[in-house]
């Protein structure tokens, strides 16, 4: 090999590693492996929150199968269906500890679990950047907000309000 | 339908657009139902006023349709746990499709007397 048949000092520099990508014992260019880690790359880099996140739908959907249906037949079945549910209703319900952390479990749950879902729907549909950024902060706005005054309802609640 | 919306079509795909659809509809409405549950701070009068709408005949029938997507959602969700969880479960996602179908419809008619029954007596009387 002679100096003259190579061109350029470094040919075809590979963009991450700064080496030569072919040279003439190497005549075909090499193809660096998609997202390889190399010294330039952050220790860390997107965490696993797409992960949790999917997990988490799947816990909460089981659990959420329990409390959501185990509610309807309570309010819309048993008893006289819709017809019993009033302000002394209620008051006999969260009288109880029991149906107190039903409701505040399934508050958290089902907001959480509907807000992911449709952070999905937003991240499918919406294209332009500032349309995502505009929605996504309309939906973490009204997710915190109602959790919030649920929670906030459920633990101030007096039965002797009048 | 705009070209290019349609992906595979048949059960895998349409179970996936009800999923969705049915899904948006029960998180607006848990924002609204949140809101008039927080109305037991205020007082107990305009509570039950609020209250009384969901008693009344269209109404109920929204809430019949309000329980046919919850609990489309709710067994088409065990569905997909399944498919994602179960080592079988992607070949097997057109027959539990089919259960879960099943299953809605017997909980539908089940539903029908106790969700929808003090509506018709209210329109027809009893």
């Amino acid at each position: 090999m002679s100096a003259d048949t190579t061109p350029a000092k470094t040919p075809g520099v590979g963009p991450v590693e700064g080496v030569a990508v072919y040279d003439v014992d190497h005549p075909a260019p090499f193809i660096e492996a998609p997202r390889k880690r190399t010294s330039k790359t952050p220790r860390s880099t997107r965490g696993n929150f797409e992960m949790a996140a999917w997990l988490f739908m799947r816990l909460s959907g089981v659990v959420l199968v329990v409390l959501v249906l185990g509610h309807l037949l309570i309010q819309l079945v048993l008893d006289g269906g819709v017809s019993k549910i009033g302000f002394a209703f209620v008051a006999g319900r969260w009288a109880s500890p029991f149906w107190q952390g039903w409701d505040l479990l399934m508050l958290w749950l089902a907001m959480l679990h509907g807000a992911n879902g449709l952070r999905t729907v937003i991240n499918d549909y919406a294209e332009r950047p500032n349309t995502r950024l505009w929605l996504k902060g309309l939906l973490y706005t009204a997710t915190v907000f109602t959790i919030l005054l649920g929670t906030l309802v459920i633990f101030t609640f007096d039965p002797n309000i009048r | 339908m705009p070209a290019g919306t349609l992906y595979r079509g048949r059960e895998g795909m349409w179970s996936w657009v009800a999923h969705r659809v049915t899904g948006v509809l029960i998180f607006f409405f848990l924002f609204v139902h949140v809101l008039d549950t927080a109305l037991v701070r205020v007082s107990p009068e305009s509570y039950d006023d609020v209250v009384s709408t969901y008693k009344t005949p269209i109404v109920a029938l929204l809430e019949y349709g309000l329980v046919a997507a919850i609990l489309f959602h709710a067994l088409n969700g065990l569905r997909v746990i399944a498919v994602d969880f179960w080592s079988k479960g992607p070949r097997y996602q057109k027959q539990m499709l089919w259960t879960v179908v099943g299953i809605w419809v017997v909980l539908m008619v089940g539903a029908l007397y106790p969700v929808l029954g003090h509506a018709v007596r209210e329109l027809f009387g009893s």
